[in-house]
C-alpha cells in the first residue's frame, strides 16, 4: 500500500515534532562541543541540526511529495530481503561486530552518529503507513523505547568496561576504585533519588497524557483476532513456538530460563569483575549472558512484535499485513527423512494387535535416529567437553556444578540449533511421538 | 522565616521529626537513623556507588514505579468491577467519564515501564558482576521478583476485558495446556490414569487451575483480579523487603573490593 494523504496528515505533526526534537538535541550537542573547543564536530552537528529543521518543515507540509521517506524501491528491497533467517543472522552479525570492535563504537562521537542514523531511519520509516501502523500501536511503543534504552545503557556500560579493561591491563585498579571516598547519604543520595522520582513522574504523566492506553472492542470468545498475540514481553516465547511444541517452548524453556538465572551466581566461579564494569575479566559469562539476553530474548521479542503478522507469517517492516499471505509448509520429521527418504522403507509400525510393550518398542525403533542424536547431544557431549574445551571449568567447578552448567547451556542452544536445522533441512521434529504428545 | 521557626519549634512538629533540620553534618547523620523511610539507607556511602553511570538508578526507579502502580491501582479499584457485565464498561467510563481520565494510562504505561526497568536493573547488576559472592542469594530473590513483575503485568492484561485482553491471555495460558504430565495436551499426561480413568482432563489440568475454567471466562477474570490486586502484590512487597534488607546486609551497593 502506498502512503495516502490521510495517513500523512495524521503523522505530519508527530514527524515535525520528532525532527525538531532531533534538531534541538543536536544543537545542544554542538553548543557543548563548541565550548569544549571541539570545533569540527560542533560545526558538523550544527549543520546536521539545520538539516533536521529542514526535514521538520518538510514533514509538516504533510504532502506526499515533500514528507521525507525512504524511496519505495528501497522499502520493497528491504521487504523482499527480510525473512527470519536474514533477520536472525543479521542481528547476530551486527551484535558480534559491535562486540569485537567495541573500542571503536564506544567513542562518544561514533555512538552519537549511530544514534542519529537510527533516529533518522526511524523517522523516514515512520512515513510509511504499514510501518507506522505496527510501531504506533500503543502497546508496541514501549518496545521501541526498550530498543533505544538498551542501546544507550549498553553503550554506558561498555564504555566504562573498555576504560577499566585498559586500566587493568596496565596494572591499575578499575575506575570505580578510584572514586571510593565516602559521602553522606543525605544530601548526596537522597536528592538524586528525589530528582529521579520527579523525572520519572513527569515522564509518566507526559506519556499518559499523549498516548491513550489501548482499548479494543469488548471481549468476544468467538471472534479470534488474527494474529493473536501474547503480551509483548512474552512474544519471544511465542516466537519459539515456530520451532518447538508448546510443552518445550512455553513451559520447559521458560522454566529453564528462570532456573538458569537463579543458578548463575552459583555457577560463575570467577571471582574477578565483582562490583565494576569489565568484559575482559569475565568474557565467558559476559558472552553467554549477552547471547541469551539479546539473541534469544530481545531480538525474538522484536521479531514477534513487529515482523510477525496474520497466521504468524513473517512480514517485512514495510509490508502490509495481509491475512491472505500463503507460506509453503514443507517441513519434514526426522524419522520420515531417515526411514523413507534415506533408506527408502516405510516407517516401522507395530503389527495389528501387538501388545503395549511391542508397540512402545516399535515407536522407539521409529524414533531411533532422533533419540540417538538427542542422547549423544545431552549425554555424550558433556563429558566430551569436560576433557576438551571445558577442561579448566570441569577442574574448578566439580562434577555437579559442571553438569548443571553444561546441561543448561546445551538446552539453551537447542533453540538456535533447531532454528538452523529448520532453515537448512526443513526439519520439523527430531523426535515425534504423537502417541504421548511428545514432539521435540 | 519566623513562621517556619514557630512550626519547627512546635510540639507537633517535634513529635513527628525527632531531630532538627538536616543542615549540619551531625543532623544529616541523625536523620538517616531516626526516620523510618530513610533508615533503609546507610548513613554514608561510597561516591562511586551512587554515580548514575554506575547504578543507572534502575532498581530505585523500579521500586518507585511499583509504588505508582500501587497508588493508581488502588484508585482504579474504586471504579472497576471485575465482572463480565461491568469490567469493559467501567474501563470505558474511566476514560470518558472520570475526571482526570488518565488514571488507567498511568497504570498501564507504568506497568510497561516497570517491566523494562526491571530488565535494565538486572542487566546492570549482571554487567557489574554484582551477583557474585556475597550477593548470590539476593540475585535469586531478584529473579523471583522479575518473574512476579511479569506475572503482575500478565494478570493485569486481562482486566480491561477487551479483545486485546482475552486473546493475549488465551494465547499465553494455552501454554499451560501443554505442561508435561499436568497439562491435558502435554507429553506424558496419559501416565496419570487410575483404572482407565484419566486424571488429567481439560477440566482438571494445569490450565484449568490457572483459568478456573476451560476457557478464559468470568472465573478467570475473578481469579486474575484477585491475583493481580492482592496475592502477587503481597508476595512482591515481602520479597522487596527482603531484597532491600539483603542489599544492606550483604555489604551495601557493590563496588570493587
Amino acid at each position: 500500500m502506498h502512503s495516502s494523504g490521510f495517513f500523512l496528515k495524521d503523522v505530519a505533526g508527530f514527524l515535525g515534532g520528532y525532527y525538531a526534537f532531533m534538531a534541538v538535541m543536536n544543537g545542544v550537542a554542538a553548543l557543548l562541543l563548541w565550548q569544549k573547543k571541539r570545533n569540527v564536530w560542533a560545526v558538523t552537528w550544527a549543520v546536521f541540526a539545520g538539516a533536521m529543521m529542514v526535514l521538520a518543515s518538510l514533514a509538516l507540509s504533510a504532502s506526499p511529495a515533500f514528507v521525507p521517506a525512504l524511496p519505495s524501491g528501497a522499502r520493497s528491497l528491504v521487504n523482499s530481503l527480510s525473512g527470519p533467517v536474514l533477520y536472525t543472522l543479521g542481528t547476530t552479525v551486527l551484535l558480534g561486530v559491535l562486540f569485537v570492535f567495541r573500542k571503536f563504537f564506544v567513542q562518544p562521537m561514533v555512538a552519537w552518529t549511530i544514534l542519529n542514523v537510527m533516529l533518522v531511519l526511524m523517522g523516514l520509516s515512520m512515513a510509511d503507513e504499514n510501518f507506522a501502523a505496527i510501531v504506533m500501536k500503543p502497546d508496541n511503543v514501549p518496545i521501541v523505547g526498550l530498543v533505544f534504552l538498551l542501546a544507550f545503557f549498553t553503550w554506558v556500560a561498555t564504555k566504562q568496561a573498555v576504560v577499566n579493561d585498559e586500566r587493568i591491563a596496565q596494572g591499575l585498579p578499575p575506575m570505580e576504585k578510584v572514586n571510593d571516598e565516602k559521602v553522606l547519604v543525605w544530601p548526596d543520595l537522597v536528592y538524586t533519588e528525589l530528582i529521579c522520582m520527579v523525572g520519572v513522574s513527569a515522564f509518566l504523566l507526559f506519556w499518559a497524557i499523549f498516548l491513550p492506553a489501548p482499548l479494543e472492542e469488548p471481549a468476544s470468545s468467538v471472534k479470534t483476532p488474527n494474529p493473536s498475540k501474547a503480551p509483548w514481553y512474552f512474544l519471544g516465547l511465542q516466537e519459539m513456538l515456530v520451532y518447538f511444541d508448546p510443552w518445550y517452548a512455553g513451559v520447559v524453556l521458560p522454566s529453564l530460563v528462570v532456573f538458569g538465572l537463579m543458578a548463575m551466581p552459583y555457577l560463575d566461579f570467577n571471582k574477578k569483575g565483582n562490583g565494576y564494569y569489565s568484559i575482559e575479566e569475565r568474557k565467558f559469562s559476559y558472552l553467554v549472558y549477552q547471547f541469551g539476553f539479546f539473541e534469544l530474548w530481545i531480538t525474538l521479542i522484536i521479531l514477534g512484535t513487529f515482523l510477525r503478522g496474520p497466521n504468524w507469517n513473517f512480514f517485512g517492516p514495510f509490508e502490509y499485513w495481509t491475512p491472505y499471505k500463503v507460506e509453503v509448509l514443507n517441513n519434514v520429521d526426522l524419522p520420515q527423512m531417515f526411514w523413507v527418504n534415506l533408506l527408502d522403507r516405510p516407517l516401522p509400525r507395530a503389527p495389528q494387535g501387538a501388545g503395549v510393550l511391542s508397540q512402545i518398542g516399535f515407536v522407539l525403533l521409529r524414533e531411533a535416529p532422533g533419540l540417538v542424536l538427542l542422547g549423544a547431544y545431552l549425554v555424550l557431549l558433556p563429558p566430551l567437553l569436560a576433557v576438551t574445551v571445558f577442561r579448566g571449568f570441569f577442574a574448578k567447578m566439580g562434577f555437579v556444578r559442571y553438569m548443571v552448567m553444561v546441561s543448561l547451556m546445551l538446552l539453551m542452544l537447542t533453540l538456535p540449533i533447531k532454528m538452523i536445522l529448520r532453515w537448512t533441512f526443513n526439519l520439523r521434529y527430531l523426535v515425534s511421538i504423537p502417541e504421548f504428545s511428545l514432539n521435540f | 522565616m519566623a513562621i517556619g521557626e514557630t512550626i519547627r519549634n512546635s510540639q507537633i512538629w517535634k513529635s513527628i521529626f525527632r531531630h532538627p533540620m538536616p543542615l549540619d553534618r551531625r543532623n544529616r547523620i541523625v536523620v538517616m537513623l531516626t526516620n523510618f523511610f530513610l533508615h533503609l539507607h546507610p548513613v554514608s556511602i561510597k561516591k562511586q556507588g551512587i554515580a548514575l553511570s554506575f547504578t543507572w538508578c534502575m532498581g530505585g526507579v523500579t521500586f518507585f514505579l511499583f509504588l505508582v502502580e500501587t497508588v493508581t491501582g488502588v484508585l482504579l479499584m474504586f471504579y472497576y468491577r471485575p465482572t463480565l457485565e461491568w469490567a469493559y464498561n467501567d474501563i470505558l467510563a474511566l476514560r470518558d467519564v472520570t475526571s482526570l481520565g488518565i488514571l488507567r494510562e498511568l497504570h498501564r504505561w507504568g506497568a510497561h515501564a516497570m517491566v523494562i526497568t526491571t530488565w535494565l536493573h538486572m542487566y546492570r547488576v549482571f554487567l557489574t558482576g554484582s551477583y557474585k559472592p556475597p550477593r548470590e542469594f539476593n540475585w535469586v530473590v531478584g529473579v523471583i521478583l522479575l518473574l512476579l513483575t511479569l506475572l503482575l503485568s500478565f494478570t493485569g492484561y486481562l482486566l480491561p476485558w477487551d479483545q486485546l485482553a482475552i486473546w493475549a491471555i488465551t494465547v499465553g495460558s494455552n501454554m499451560a495446556r501443554a505442561t508435561p504430565i499436568l497439562g491435558y495436551e502435554g507429553p506424558g499426561q496419559q501416565l496419570l490414569t487410575i483404572g482407565g480413568i484419566d486424571l488429567i482432563t481439560d477440566g482438571s489440568d494445569a490450565r484449568f487451575g490457572l483459568l478456573g475454567a476451560r476457557f478464559v471466562g468470568e472465573e478467570t477474570l475473578n481469579r486474575f483480579y484477585v491475583l493481580h490486586c492482592i496475592a502477587i502484590p503481597l508476595a512482591v512487597a515481602l520479597l522487596l523487603a527482603i531484597h532491600f534488607w539483603r542489599v544492606r546486609k550483604d555489604g551495601g551497593i557493590s563496588g570493587p573490593l
